[in-house]
């Protein structure tokens, strides 16, 4: 590995957004989930709602900050680390940049508003319909931005002239063919990231012994989004991978190390790639798994590695990020199944080592939204503008970006530490049985 | 109007809507922690506080949008801007990160640490330092094009009487706007004390406020003749600011009347800000862009100002609830339970 400019800057960027992701995926989906507790609160007249809704704005408000400032972070990055790449491609993301920070203005305010006038409204469904407008707000800024990055994925409306980018049809170039798989995708994963790490909270309260009901309540609310979210994930993932046949071959083939084209294609999950002979060792094969992925039968044709120029395949090692991305999924799909399987026929306690699985769900959803992205991202390799611009004529040509990395790494460190502990110390000491 | 003055004209009232918001966020940072080290800050802490919680997110947002309006309308901001940034661009990301995050984590306890106090107080007066600079840097004269490589001269900037007449000028005006401010907003609480304490800031910051800014205008004139003339020429512009500043002044050192000082505060800054960036055009960084290089696609164009109006709409009603119910809310203000 050269550490040339572009590759300075695409590790500060990657940095940045995977240090990012984590914070923006609980942005995206913690406030819904607490807008559907703070709802049933309101309308069961169960103050365990209520408080969960309280209690989770708490921690919210400490990662959205980080959450925020770190977005603040990508946001000007993007023109510092890769300014030829917006002097080509910038116009044509214009329009959805600009829309999500109108999406994140909206979701700003309304977020201040809904903090801090809890107990301010004599009804209290208005202090909670100010939780819609958050939800909208970052949904829909998630949205957005994730036309942007599907943009980069299947650029479309425009055309290219003399290197430079003319003729935009802004909706075209927004509504392209990735948008809807990926958007969807990622949505999803938010909301099953948040719902999973609010239930691990509770699992991890009633391991260390608590038999509170505030905790049970809690586990199983976060148990039934968690299920649905899964489900919903796990459904757009089919829909992804469909696309990426479709319009990324490249990615699909090197993800799954298919390197013939053929019908009747196998999937392959795990192995070892020999590097010279390309023969797959140790892989657990499935027969037509693959085609029904791509082409929804078995017997459907998949685009292999050899339909395409060897120096623009993707790295072959992205196959290992797919499969953890896709195992982890079905575990995420899996446990909350358990969950109430054992609430339906196992009588008295839940057992602990289904506490442990749950409490293992909340890292291990963080860690697939990472696989998922670097995948997608690393897959899309050596382009930046699939087909238009290769990455290495993007990064900035000034000097210093190593030093950048340093001094954001450590940057990130800190606030990592520091937002751990607060959370960690908000909590401690303020059981939630305490405050009812 | 021409699509591009268009663009211009609104990303510069959004500017100029986070320097009036920034200014009372930083300056309110620097003030808690100068009462906290001078042992006064139990006079000030609750009024800050109630002001400051819910809308340190949305002034992030106001920088965040121009940038993003600029980029969008004035592609090539961000190839020559973006290339040449990078180092003052991260410094003052790390900044603003720390600062945001701080504010978050000060809730939950960290208040009353004194590093704490320490990095949300001067990283309220570095970041408008830091800022500033790019405006510097778009007067011209600091960056050096050879071929595709695009350089900041760091050494020029730095020795440049301009440059640091500036930042001088955008340190003490935050906190001339901020103390304006925060003595408006503590009249209104009615806390005497600190209507006191505040108001001897905002009488403090004035008179250097002004002297900079006269400072500013004579580099101006040493710097970028070519500029000074178009100054000239809107001079009348200047000549209001003052005479706003002379009334806010008048209204303070009288005092009474605060929310009148302070809206004057504000017209004195839209007045020269505005005079500023009308005289500025038609260059976004001289001598290299002009507002003539804005986005080539009449598409794209067309539909930013439809999104721009559309986003307009949502912001503007929901900007107005949120000083309804924080700012113009005499309970609230109070810091008063209030129940609706």
């Amino acid at each position: 590995m050269e550490l040339d400019n572009t590759m300075l800057a695409r590790l500060l960027t990657s940095l940045t957004l995977g240090f990012h992701i984590i914070f923006a995926a609980m942005g995206v989906g913690i406030p819904v989930i607490i807008s559907v507790a703070e709802w049933l609160g309101i309308r069961k007249k169960d103050p365990m709602y209520t408080l969960m809704a309280k209690r989770w704005v708490k921690g919210f408000t400490v990662t959205v900050a980080v959450g925020v400032v770190t977005g603040t972070c990508i946001g000007l990055q993007l023109s510092l680390l890769w300014p030829s790449f917006m002097k080509v491609a910038g116009e044509a993301i214009a329009l959805p940049l600009f829309l999500e920070t109108f999406a994140f203005f909206f979701e700003a305010i309304f977020l201040g508003i809904y903090l801090y006038t809890w107990d301010r409204f004599k009804n209290p469904y208005i202090h909670w319909l100010f939780s819609l407008p958050v939800i909208l707000g970052s949904t829909a800024s998630a949205f957005f931005i994730m036309t942007v990055n599907a943009f980069m994925n299947t650029p479309q409306g425009f055309t290219l002239e003399n290197g430079s980018i003319v003729d935009i049809q802004p909706l075209a170039a927004m509504f392209n063919p990735a948008t809807p798989s990926k958007a969807g995708h990622m949505i999803l994963s938010a909301y099953t990231v948040s719902a999973f790490i609010l239930a691990a909270i509770a699992a991890w309260k009633i391991l260390k012994g608590n038999k509170h009901v505030y905790y049970k309540k809690a586990l199983n609310f976060t148990m039934v989004l968690s299920l649905i979210f899964a489900i919903g994930t796990a459904v757009w993932g089919d829909i992804a991978g469909k696309f990426l046949a479709q319009y990324q071959p490249a990615k699909l083939a090197a993800a799954e190390w298919h390197f013939e084209t053929k019908t009747e294609a196998e999937l392959i999950l795990g192995g070892v790639l020999d590097p010279v002979t390309n023969e797959v060792k140790y892989g657990l094969k499935i027969p037509y798994a693959l085609s029904i992925l791509a082409t929804n039968s078995p017997i459907g044709e998949v685009i292999g590695l050899d339909q395409i120029p060897r120096e623009l395949w993707p790295p072959l090692f992205i196959h290992y990020l797919f499969d953890g991305m896709v195992v982890i999924g079905m575990y995420l799909l899996v446990v909350p199944l358990v969950y109430f399987a054992c609430k339906r026929w196992k009588k008295g306690e839940l057992p602990r080592y289904l506490m442990h699985l749950i409490i293992w769900g909340a890292p291990l959803s963080m860690l697939a939204i990472e696989l998922g992205w670097i995948f997608s991202e690393v897959g899309r390799q050596p382009w930046i503008l699939v087909g238009y611009m290769k990455t290495s004529n993007a990064a900035t040509t000034a000097d210093n970006v190593g030093e950048m990395l340093i001094l954001f790494s450590l940057l990130y460190t800190f606030l990592a530490v520091v937002c751990t502990l607060v959370l960690k110390r908000m909590f401690k000491n303020k059981p939630a049985e305490a405050e009812l | 109007m021409p699509l591009e003055t268009l663009a211009i004209t609104v990303l510069w009232i959004f500017l100029y809507g986070y320097l009036i918001v920034a200014s009372i966020d930083f300056g309110a940072g620097f003030f808690a922690y100068y009462c906290n080290l001078t042992g006064r800050d139990h006079i000030v802490n609750g009024i800050i506080s109630r002001y400051l919680s819910p809308v340190w997110e949305v002034t992030n947002v106001f920088l965040i949008f121009f940038m993003i309006g600029l980029i969008g309308f004035f592609p090539d901001t961000a190839y020559y801007y973006g290339t040449a940034l990078l180092v003052p661009g991260s410094i003052f990301l790390v900044l603003q990160s720390l600062r945001g995050s701080f504010y978050a984590f000060a809730h939950y306890g960290a208040r009353n640490s004194k590093a704490y106090q320490f990095v949300y107080g001067v990283t309220g007066l570095f970041i408008p330092a830091s800022l500033a600079t790019v405006l510097t840097i778009s007067e011209g004269g600091f960056l050096e094009k050879t071929g595709d490589e695009i350089v900041l001269l760091t050494g020029k900037l730095f020795t440049s009487p301009y440059s640091w007449a500036v930042v001088f000028l955008a340190i003490v005006s935050v906190l001339f706007i901020s103390a304006s401010f925060l003595t408006y907003y503590a009249d209104r609480a009615k806390d005497t004390a600190a209507i006191k304490l505040l108001r001897s800031y905002a009488v403090a910051w004035s008179l250097p406020t002004i002297f900079a800014s006269f400072l500013v205008f004579l580099s101006i004139h040493q710097h970028n003749p070519e500029h000074f003339a178009n100054m000239m020429d809107v001079s009348w512009m200047f000549l209001l600011s003052f005479a706003c500043f002379c009334g806010a002044l008048a209204l303070l050192l009288k005092k009474r009347n605060y929310g009148w000082a302070f809206i004057l505060v504000m017209l004195q800054f839209a007045f020269a800000f505005f005079g500023y960036g009308q005289s500025h055009l038609p260059y976004l960084l001289y001598p290299y862009i002009t507002i003539a290089d804005s986005i080539a696609s009449p598409a794209m164009s067309q539909a930013l100002v439809i999104g721009l109006i559309a986003g307009l709409f949502l912001l503007i009603p929901s900007l107005i609830l949120l000083m309804r119910l924080f700012l113009f809310d005499a309970r609230y203000v109070e810091g008063r339970p209030v129940r609706k």
